[in-house]
């Protein structure tokens, strides 16, 4: 009775195609025309002035508490870039950059993050679904849609996104074995930002990789470089393809870090050293990538500011919405209002005709409301 | 009209509905080969094939929330969770996702789904397979919660849950699986949502009850009858949210007096919320305090002591008279 290793065994790959110091792997260098190139780029620096644009707006109290995603562009861009647009996107809560490439008008997501559920519906013919929030529970429904796909002969792929922290919840290994079993075209894109708030990634896991965890699902999966773009590209490519050919699942972990807080309401001084913080500057996804485009000349003259008109045009757009109406809150509860839902709403209704709710765009919090930290205390 | 039992009944109404709308499929633990550990999805497998009816991977949470996928997609899922008792592991997903997807998307998305469980006693089951737990479900927006009481309602409250465009949660009493045959149509039949019955016209009193309770609370009018010649109006609630106040209030206007009798624990459940509407539409018709007959405020107590804690008909009639009596 012999103790044996049993086959397969398992290895888990680690893609770099372009490092932080510029070295190109020409051999793995991905087939991107010019204008790809382009859009790739516009796309990750639309991604950061957005960011850097709404950590402004939290501070003046103009939108709710966010989730930045600065230094994550290459992880989302690189990977959201492989889909069709009948493809099927399923993001947590960290995904703007990919969300604006998939086709959500800017001034919609500000509205998400000023408290109106308006910025979480996706267009009729969008395939998206809205920002999850609880951790790692959208990646069941990936599954299910998945299913859907094949259970309908469609052709589509679904792409799941969550952080490290969400491997630790069991929805992300239920949905990882039922994908496995059931051999859906999904991809999950794991964005390993190092940190869950404040919990290192050594205190999320023992395993050496989050890609490794696939394995015990039958899944490949396959650990990236998360700041380098055409890493990124290159595994979601190949995932996507072998998705879309019917030949299951993939588990891509893109190994990147968050530069900014957490949320808004976040002060990571509190738990990580400004050294680290400086060290993965040096590896800002958004320059590597600059300069690849800068030895093929692709820079386009003037898009940073082209970039800065057109957000600047949708926070117009989003401050000129008149305020919300609060009766339209039973709207969408059910498909139709059961009689007690109606009356309720009846009782609002005249509420709001006694006594008329200011005009202005969002009513200001009251002036004794504890500020979230970092929110300055009076709207400007 | 076949007579059948409330297995066949559900079973039949899963078949028909299948028959009709090619979108609607069965997942969860054992519903496949096995045909369900109460055998409510019995044979639906060899008929539609493993795609369509899913013997899936033992995990309760992501049987719902693979389902809502597939909801979010088009799909009709119709979901069996074995024991309402493990419903816990997938509640997030209920609650987070199934109750509020329509909201959160603003009516881009809605879930069509169905979620069946097995609840309450009577079946000499261990903790976790005894429980009656609607109350949870009832309390929150978006989702409507069903209990039919026999055969009939089973099969036609089924049908139309599987039709609803919202989510529903689908509770079925083990108690009354095999308690007894009922004729049911030939003809498919879809009960409407939301609406109560008047399961005995009565002038005295208003008893409300549901599911296997409806048994007890017919047991007791019967005796009342007998032996002290008041006519108790029997209400079966069969929707518990979106609860039909106007069955209620209708009725009381009538007798002044209720009692309402529920196999979850009292504190918190379905009765306060049935008194209050009551109070709140019949107030001044009330002859007598609302009474409740429940269970007791104590977590799974054992089958050995099942007996005492569930509501029974001699409890029902002590309540009864004690209302008739203020």
């Amino acid at each position: 009775m012999p103790r044996i290793a049993l086959e397969p065994r398992f290895q888990v790959e680690y893609l770099s195609v372009l490092d932080s110091d510029g070295n190109l792997d020409t051999a793995l260098e991905p087939k991107l025309s010019d204008n790809d190139l382009k859009s790739l780029y516009r796309a990750m620096l639309l991604g950061r002035r957005l960011d850097e644009r709404m950590v402004r707006l939290q501070r003046q109290g103009r939108v709710g508490t966010f989730a930045p995603i600065k230094g994550q562009e290459a992880s989302q861009i690189g990977s959201a870039f492989t889909l069709r647009r009948s493809d099927w996107m399923v993001p947590s809560f960290r995904e703007t950059a990919a969300m604006v490439w998939r086709g959500w008008p800017i001034d919609k997501l500000l509205h998400f993050f000023a408290g109106r559920l308006e910025g979480g519906q996706p267009a009729p013919d969008q395939h998206d679904l809205p920002i999850t929030i609880p951790v790692a529970t959208q990646l069941p429904h990936a599954v299910g849609l998945a299913y859907a796909v094949q259970y309908r002969g469609d052709d589509a792929v679904v792409m799941a996104y969550f952080g490290d922290g969400a491997t630790s919840e069991g929805d992300f290994h239920e949905a990882l074995n039922f994908a496995g079993v059931w051999h859906v075209p999904v991809v999950f894109v794991c964005q390993n930002n190092q940190w869950a708030i404040s919990v290192p990634l050594k205190k999320q896991t023992h395993s050496r990789t989050i890609a490794q965890k696939a394995l015990a699902y039958g899944l490949p999966g396959l650990q990236v470089d998360g700041n380098d773009l055409l890493a990124v590209y290159a595994a979601a490519r190949e995932a996507v393809d072998r998705a879309r050919a019917g030949d299951g699942p993939t588990l891509i972990e893109c190994v990147t870090y968050r530069l900014g807080v957490h949320t808004t309401a976040d002060d990571p001084t509190k738990y990580r050293a400004e050294e680290e913080v400086r060290m993965w500057e040096q590896k800002d996804p958004l320059t590597r990538f600059r300069a690849y485009l800068e030895k093929r000349d692709l820079v386009e003259v003037g898009l940073e500011q082209r970039i800065d008109d057109e957000i600047a045009e949708a926070v117009r757009r989003f401050e000129a919405t008149p305020p919300a109406d609060p009766l339209t809150m039973f709207d969408h509860v059910y498909a139709a209002p059961p009689p007690g839902l109606l009356a309720q709403r009846d009782e609002m209704a005249a509420r709001e005709r006694s006594a008329p709710a200011p005009a202005g765009p969002e009513p200001a919090a009251p002036p004794d409301a504890t500020p979230m930290r970092g929110q300055r205390r009076t709207r400007r | 009209m076949a007579k059948l039992n409330m297995v066949k009944a559900l079973n039949l109404a899963l078949l028909e509905e299948m028959e009709r709308d090619n979108d609607v499929l069965v997942l969860g633990e054992d519903v496949g080969v096995d045909g369900g550990v109460f055998r409510v999805t019995d044979d639906l497998q060899r008929k539609f094939g493993s795609q369509r009816v899913i013997d899936s991977p033992l995990a309760e949470a992501a049987i719902i929330g693979t389902a809502v996928g597939m909801a979010l997609y088009g799909l009709k899922p119709v979901c069996e969770i074995q024991f309402s008792g493990f419903a816990f592991q997938c509640f997030h997903q209920i609650e987070n996702h199934c109750a509020r997807y329509r909201m959160r998307s603003q009516g881009r998305f809605h879930i069509p789904m169905v979620i069946r469980m097995p609840y309450g006693g009577g079946v000499r089951a261990l903790e976790h397979h005894s429980e009656s737990e609607e109350q949870f479900y009832a309390h929150i927006p978006g989702l409507k919660m069903v209990i039919p009481s026999g055969p009939r309602t089973a099969r036609g409250l089924l049908a139309a849950a599987i039709r609803d465009p919202d989510p529903v949660i689908f509770f079925e009493a083990k108690a009354l699986y095999h308690a007894a045959k009922e004729e049911v149509p030939d003809e498919s039949e879809a009960l409407p949502i939301g609406r109560a019955q008047v399961a005995r016209e009565g002038d005295a009193l208003t008893l409300v009850a549901y599911g296997a309770m409806l048994r007890v609370a017919l047991e007791a009018a019967d005796v009342l009858l007998a032996e002290d010649g008041a006519r108790v109006e029997v209400i079966d609630l069969l929707t518990i949210s979106p609860l039909d106040r106007e069955a209620l209030v209708t009725s009381v206007k009538k007798t002044g007096r209720a009692v309402v009798v529920h196999e979850a624990p009292r504190s918190f459940g379905p009765g306060a919320e049935i008194a209050a509407s009551i109070m709140d539409g019949a107030f001044l018709s009330l002859e007598a305090p609302i009474r409740r007959v429940t269970a007791h405020d104590v977590p799974f107590a054992g089958f050995a002591r099942e007996k005492a804690n569930v509501p029974d008909g001699p409890r029902v009639v002590a309540a009864v008279r004690e209302t008739l009596a203020f």
